[in-house]
């Protein structure tokens, strides 16, 4: 029955882009009035349900405490935050970047959240000339479209894939690593990379399905491989279900995964299980950024999570680019593209392709039920 | 190849308990099918329910950590409010959902649109269910109830796997013993109860020509209503069962399992109960090796072509007799 909604988006998008084609085109040149808008928005585009919805709520939270603390110190000209729930679907996403880039008041865009939807979305973005900054899509390839739009404030997988083999060889020392994929775009192209570098020791390798619940097939091929650790690329929900049938089978390898896992629905999910899971992540731990991590708990009660302090840093790209005046979509890219300040995570700067111009990919672990950081993986 | 070889014994085992679980759910497509000739869409919700109402009355009396005789009293109070969510929830869906199109004589499709409505509404519902907790301002107090109604939802208390014995190399665990002897004895009970009970046999005669069954004075609502209520009790037996493979819940964990359970019952048969416990048995062992020959990823596509080959060659599936001619 679910399939007759992700029938229906595609229908309904292609409804929204025809009538949407007129609309989108004068954005670009609407702007250069000098003046000051006050009714400017920057815009969230990531899920904020479905099964991978935290990543989500933590990235639209860091992009809300920028944004209520820019307009703290300009309360005159207030920034508003509009938010575009995708769910992480690829299907769901282009209905939704048609809404935005309709939207003449958005100046920029933090996200799309994942990397599917980004690939789904941002051609969409591309062509209206409206801003991105992800904080958290990992993909190599989204910066190899020539897109010139794209931006991240996050080293993609091309160097988180490395280093998370590189955890798996160099610190877990393992002798027969096993990958496993959930065949998304983030989790296939991320393991494809790991496998590649980790090369012949790799005993064996099996793909799932997103929302697959029964393991059974997988579990009997880890087992049977004896390896002592296990490449997942794939989000927390499918994980914290592997981990457990894998632990239930009596598995005693180490479970290695990446930014997509680290988030406590791993931890709340699989229970037990998960205790001393590895998670790559090319973010920060908080304790680099006290001020926003304190900020961040006397907003929301909670400890910053995975890429609260990246959307930060890119809301506040954004958000500098008004107080600057850069209000039309032209003037925002040459403003990004210009970019060189200290954010919370890192200098803030991005290269020709829209990468950050310096990353560094972490390895955490699982300790007494709680997510905690191990090492730089250098 | 080599693993479906080497590992065939595992792979069987694990996949009859996965499918002990879809024949369960296939029962109850198969009995309504059986009475009504209609597919109840809604049936994966009432799996879903069940799973929930096991959840949360083991997290209301605190069962996590529980070991030993209280994890095992712990466990079947667990199947048993599983059982009694799954058949209140069939009971009200029969009510609200098909009675009164009944009543007015509505045509089949206008009841399948029913079921696929009743089976977002139910499963939205799920899914939103911090939404009144949140107005009424108890949606902190209640977190672990409905604080992120979209993500998996754990079972409190945790059966920890043990290997039994060997057999053929793989170790069978306590957790696949379990499954597949509560499953068996729920299927044996209810084939027996069809066959041989006063109410079975109103089933069996509403089946086989419902007007004349209401000659001989069976009531015909009454055993509609019995056998939404039975599918439903064997449906909150396989949320049980789910939660001790799999171990988390979610407000769209019966989408795909229901889909499996529909085609479980098509495969055996569709109305008839050996034909569901067969093609169940058959579906879930057959995603097994599908997965060990060509990939997990591939577990679906080789389960569905099963399915249509299966077809071509048995059009009513592999049983095939309808539970009206079911000899008593």
């Amino acid at each position: 029955m679910r399939s007759l909604i992700k029938l229906g988006v595609p229908v309904v998008a292609a409804a929204l882009a025809l009538t949407a084609c007129g609309g989108t085109k004068d954005n670009s040149s609407s702007s250069g009035s000098g003046g000051k808008q006050c009714d400017l928005k920057i815009g969230y585009f990531g899920a904020l349900t479905g099964d991978a919805a935290n990543l989500g709520v933590n990235i639209k939270n860091g992009v809300e405490l920028a944004v209520n603390q820019y307009n703290a110190k300009h309360s005159d000209c207030k920034v508003t935050l509009e938010t575009f729930d995708s769910q992480g679907d690829p299907s769901v996403a282009p209905a939704l970047a048609q809404k935005a880039v309709s939207d003449k008041k958005l100046v920029g865009i933090v996200g799309p959240a994942f990397s599917g939807e980004s690939k789904a979305a941002d051609p969409i973005f591309e062509q209206a000339g409206l801003n991105i900054i992800s904080a958290s899509a990992t993909n190599p390839s989204l910066s190899e479209q020539g897109w010139k739009v794209f931006h991240r404030v996050l080293g993609n997988d091309a160097t988180q894939g490395p280093a998370a083999a590189k955890y798996i060889k160099d610190v877990l020392k393992a002798q027969k690593p096993f990958v496993i994929d959930d065949s998304s775009e983030y989790g296939k192209g991320l393991a494809d990379i790991v496998r590649k570098d980790l090369g012949t020791a790799v005993v064996g390798n099996d793909a799932i399905q997103q929302k697959q619940t029964d393991f059974s097939g997988s579990v009997t091929k880890v087992t049977a491989s004896n390896a002592d650790a296990l490449f997942f690329g794939g989000y927390y929900a499918e994980a914290a279900l592997l981990t457990k049938q894998l632990r239930q089978a009596g598995w005693k390898g180490t479970f290695v995964a990446a930014d997509g896992v680290k988030d406590d629905g791993y931890i709340k999910a699989g229970g037990a299980a998960t205790e001393g899971a590895i998670m790559t992540c090319p973010c920060v731990p908080p304790d680099a950024a006290p001020q926003f991590a304190e900020a961040y708990k006397k907003a929301y009660n909670s400890d910053p999570a995975t890429y609260s302090a990246e959307a930060f840093d890119a809301a506040n790209v954004f958000l500098d680019g008004i107080a600057a005046g850069k209000t039309s979509n032209a003037d925002m890219n040459a403003f990004i593209a210009s970019y060189d300040k200290p954010g919370v995570t890192k200098q803030i700067k991005f290269d020709a392709k829209g990468e950050p111009a310096s990353v560094s990919v972490w390895a955490y672990k699982v300790e007494g039920g709680k997510i905690v950081k191990d090492q730089e993986i250098k | 190849m080599n693993l479906l070889i080497h590992h065939f014994w595992e792979l069987t085992i694990t996949g009859l308990t996965i499918g002990a679980i879809y024949a369960l759910v296939a029962l109850g497509y198969t009995l309504v099918y059986g009475v009504l000739r209609l597919i109840n869409f809604a049936h994966s919700e009432v799996f879903m329910y069940g799973s929930f109402a096991a959840v949360w009355v083991l997290m209301a009396l605190n069962a996590a950590g529980a070991t030993g005789l209280g994890l095992v009293g712990f466990l079947l109070l667990g199947g048993i409010a599983a059982m009694a969510a799954s058949a209140l929830v069939a009971f009200i869906l029969e009510l609200v959902a098909y009675r009164p199109l009944r009543k007015r004589n509505s045509p089949p499709l206008i009841a399948l649109i029913s079921a696929i409505g009743a089976s977002f509404v139910l499963s939205e519902a799920m899914g939103l269910r911090d939404k009144p907790f949140a107005w009424l301002g108890l949606d902190a107090k209640l977190a672990d109830y409905v604080g992120r109604p979209r993500e998996n939802t754990p079972l409190p208390a945790l059966l920890h796997s043990q290997k039994l014995f060997n057999f053929f190399g793989y170790n069978v665990t306590n957790v696949d013993v379990i499954i597949l002897v509560s499953a068996i004895i729920m299927m044996v009970v209810l084939d027996q109860f069809v066959r041989r009970s006063r109410l079975g046999r109103g089933i069996r005669a509403v089946a086989m020509d419902a007007e004349s069954a209401a000659l001989m004075g069976v009531n015909h609502n009454r055993v509609i209503r019995l056998t939404f209520v039975i599918g439903g009790i064997m449906a909150g037996g396989a949320a049980m069962l789910y939660l001790l493979k799999i171990g988390v819940t979610r407000y769209n964990a019966g989408f795909i399992l229901g889909i499996k359970a529909f085609t479980a019952a098509v495969l055996g048969g569709i109305g008839n109960l050996r034909g569901a416990l067969l093609g169940g048995f058959v579906l879930g062992v057959a995603e097994n090796y599908g997965s060990a020959l060509v990939g997990s990823q591939w577990k679906d596509v080789v389960a569905f072509v099963l399915l249509i080959v299966i077809l071509l060659f048995r059009p009513t599936g592999l049983l095939g007799e309808s539970l009206g001619k079911a000899r008593a």
